[in-house]
């Protein structure tokens, strides 16, 4: 098979070969991915060794309890999928990220976090069970009470400590397939702060908007979203139409996302949500998944792709963090289309998890000759405040910056060296950040 | 394709019955389908391998009890290999000519003569654009193809009076397992959405179909070009 161009969703491409077997049973001791979700290099395969497994048509489902509500599935089986299977049927996913166009190995891998996280953790604290093969070749069960150093290095391990095959976990009762939602516009970033702490209180799940070019008095402006589940008082009958999906026809030039053509989109956003407060329902795809409508936005970034950086500052940095974060930001002049914001509840035991309580940001990036020098000026600043980055978004981090701001590291290492001494598990992140 | 167009069937309802030859993968899309299917669906399996004609009959007898009949017959299975492998190799050129066109033909029949019997019914068969036009890249392979699509041309005219409906699919480039490692060339299909387009015929009953649809366009032109072109031409 000829070698072809790779690239994670920020579009860096590595030459490599894509296997994408019918069943996982044969695959070879190398790297999985699932649908490329992660931005930077996490599931791209290493120049030393360039295959890498494409999961998505070991998309079996294996059981599913209709009492319970347990679902057992293969790895390559996508939240698109499962949305579209059981949705309708009242349940839904304990922890979703922005999109639904994630496989189950992907999700436990990352270890993904939602707009619950402060309620309900992250996606593998509501994992039951694993099934492995690791890197003697040896199929093994993994879970909390079961192999448990195993589990923990594989949830958040990004593939490294051997091949998820199956993915055990319970979905979620919901009351109606309808979103309560509110949203309300705040002014600047300790506004903010204020806001997404109160809201924590009352709601299951919150997540908000910056506006990161606006400077001054109103730096960190813009909406902050509330939702939980609707009541069925509260909501039609009918079950919601899915988002219409459009393809983007070409890969857009670079000016699309000059900083004006930003701030502009910035300014429109913001008082595109004019009164105060907006209250009403929703569907769980615009409330979810917004970015999902378009299906390869990642083009709209250009030839020279993008990136998303996303860190944790942590609570012990102080209320203040947040705006000095986007104060270096904006001294930079990252001009960054979009930029979330969220309060994240307590660590998991999993070694790599990114959430720790604090404020998590993240900002898209369109990749520009000063990147590099922006990515490492905000992780200096981020290890200052004791916060650390997401590996599933990251294509740009150093590693001695990474080693600094990940303290777990050696322990997650010294896991992965007894199940796969030789490293058969690699990827090209691992490489750069790992030494791999 | 055969895995999309079964998910297709049984979540609006449908029964389905799966025939292969490795009883394990056959389990676990057995548990996939009733997973994936409407309240009441039936999923049933049975073994059967087009290379071995003496498992045919027990296998549709097997599932036509459990099903408590089959009013729709499928076949996706198939087998591919590049020209130049199967010139290198005649065993395997043979075996694929066996299964793809003679065996198959051979399945049809018993197929055929259960739904005369039955009164009415649908058997839809997966060719290939191979089929259409002799090429380069597709010498025996096309070859098979050509010799089903010509069986089930003659089986449309002969019996759709009589009941049996003949559904021939012939589905273009379809990125599967089957054409992985193959450069993908413009007009490449999704299996899912092969499927969709598939069920649609099915349930109209339209003779002919291609899949993805624009692959009709490109075999008219294909088929229109002479041949001092084609001798010349690469694909
Ligand atoms: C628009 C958008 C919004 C997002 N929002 C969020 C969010 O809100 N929260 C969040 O946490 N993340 C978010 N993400 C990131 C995304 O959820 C993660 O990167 C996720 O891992 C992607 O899943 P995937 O199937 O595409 O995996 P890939 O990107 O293909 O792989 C990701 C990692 O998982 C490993 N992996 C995949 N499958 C397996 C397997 N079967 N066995 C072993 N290792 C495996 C890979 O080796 C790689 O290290 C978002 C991404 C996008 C594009
Ligand atoms: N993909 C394309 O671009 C394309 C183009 C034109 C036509 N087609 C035709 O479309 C149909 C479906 O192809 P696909 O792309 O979905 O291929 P596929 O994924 O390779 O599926 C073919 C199936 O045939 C089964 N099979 C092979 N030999 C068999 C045998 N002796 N007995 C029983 N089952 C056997 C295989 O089962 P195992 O798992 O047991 O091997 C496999 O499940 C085929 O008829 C193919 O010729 C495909």
């Amino acid at each position: 098979m000829a070698p072809t161009r790779i690239a994670g969703w920020g579009r860096q491409f590595v030459e490599g070969e894509e296997l994408q077997p019918e069943t996982l049973d044969g695959a070879p001791p190398v790297l999985f991915r699932g649908l490329g979700r992660s931005y930077g290099d996490s599931s791209l395969p290493a120049a030393s060794s360039p295959i890498v497994v494409n999961t998505t048509r070991a998309n079996r489902i294996i059981h599913f309890d209709a009492a319970t509500g347990v679902l057992r599935a293969e790895a390559g089986f996508s939240l698109a999928d499962m949305n579209r299977t059981f949705l309708p049927r009242g349940w839904f996913t304990p922890v979703t990220p922005g999109t639904s166009q994630v496989t189950l190995g992907g999700m436990v891998a990352a270890d993904v976090h939602g707009k619950n996280h402060h309620v309900d953790g992250c996606f593998g604290s509501h994992v039951n069970r694993l099934k492995m093969r690791v890197a003697d070749g040896r199929v093994i069960e993994c879970g909390p009470d079961l192999e448990r150093e195993l589990f923990l290095a594989t949830v958040a391990g990004m593939g490294l400590t051997g091949q998820i095959l199956e993915v055990e976990f319970g979905l979620r009762r919901i009351p109606t397939p309808w979103i309560w939602q509110e949203s309300q516009r705040v002014g600047d970033i300790d506004e903010y702060i204020t806001c997404l702490k109160d809201a924590a209180k009352d709601w299951p799940m919150t997540v908000g908007w910056i506006d990161c070019l606006t400077q001054g008095k109103h730096l960190g402006r813009g909406f902050l979203m509330k939702g939980r589940w609707a009541q069925a008082h509260e909501a039609p009958a009918r079950f919601p139409k899915e988002l219409p999906n459009i393809r983007l026809p070409f890969t857009a030039p670079e000016f699309a996302l000059s900083r004006p053509i930003v701030q502009a989109f910035n300014f429109a956003l913001y008082n595109s949500h004019w009164p105060k407060k907006k209250v009403g329902l929703t569907d769980p795809f615009r409330f979810f998944y917004p970015l999902d409508f378009v299906q390869d936005w990642n083009r709209g970034y250009g030839r020279r792709g993008l990136t998303q950086y996303q860190c944790v500052l942590p609570d012990s940095a102080g209320t203040g963090a947040a705006r000095r974060f986007l104060e270096i930001l904006s001294k930079r002049g990252g001009a960054s289309f979009l930029c979330v914001i969220k309060d994240c509840g307590p660590e998991s035991p999993a070694y790599l998890s990114f959430p720790r309580p604090g404020i998590s940001i993240a900002l898209d990036i369109a990749v520009r000759d000063d990147t590099q020098a922006l990515i490492d000026a905000l992780n200096e600043h981020v290890l200052l405040e004791g916060g650390r980055i997401y590996l599933a978004k990251d294509q740009f981090t150093r590693p001695e910056h990474f080693r600094a701001m990940e303290t777990r590291l050696p322990a997650f290492q010294a896991v992965r060296a007894k199940w796969d001494p030789e490293k058969r598990f690699k990827s090209a992140q691992s490489v750069r950040l790992f030494g791999d | 394709m055969g895995r999309s167009l079964a998910r297709l069937f049984v979540e609006r309802g449908d029964w389905v019955a799966l025939l292969g030859r490795d009883a394990e993968e056959l389990a676990r899309s057995q548990s996939d389908l009733q997973a994936r299917g409407a309240p009441g669906v039936r999923v049933v399996t049975a073994l059967c391998d087009l290379e071995d004609t003496g498992t045919f009959r027990p296998a549709l007898e097997g599932v036509e009890q459990s099903l408590e009949g089959l009013d729709t017959v499928v076949v996706t299975a198939a087998v591919f290999a590049t020209q130049e492998k199967l010139e290198a190799d005649p065993v395997l050129a043979q075996k694929m000519l066996t299964v793809d066109f003679a065996n198959t033909i051979v399945f049809c029949e018993e197929v055929r003569k259960k739904l005369l019997l039955r009164g009415t019914g649908t058997l839809c068969v997966f060719s290939s654009v191979a089929g259409d036009r002799a090429r380069k890249p597709v010498v025996l392979y096309g070859a098979a193809k050509a010799g089903l699509s010509a069986y089930l041309e003659g089986l449309d005219h002969r019996y759709r009076s009589q009941g049996l409906t003949t559904v021939c699919v012939k589905p273009g480039f379809v990125k599967t397992a089957m054409t992985a490692g193959l450069p993908t060339p413009p007009f490449a299909g999704d299996p899912d959405e092969v499927a969709q387009t598939v069920l649609e015929a099915i349930d109209r009953g339209t003779p002919v179909v291609y899949a993805p649809p624009i692959w009709r366009a490109v075999m008219t032109a294909i088929k229109a070009m002479p041949r001092f072109i084609m001798r010349r031409a690469k694909f």
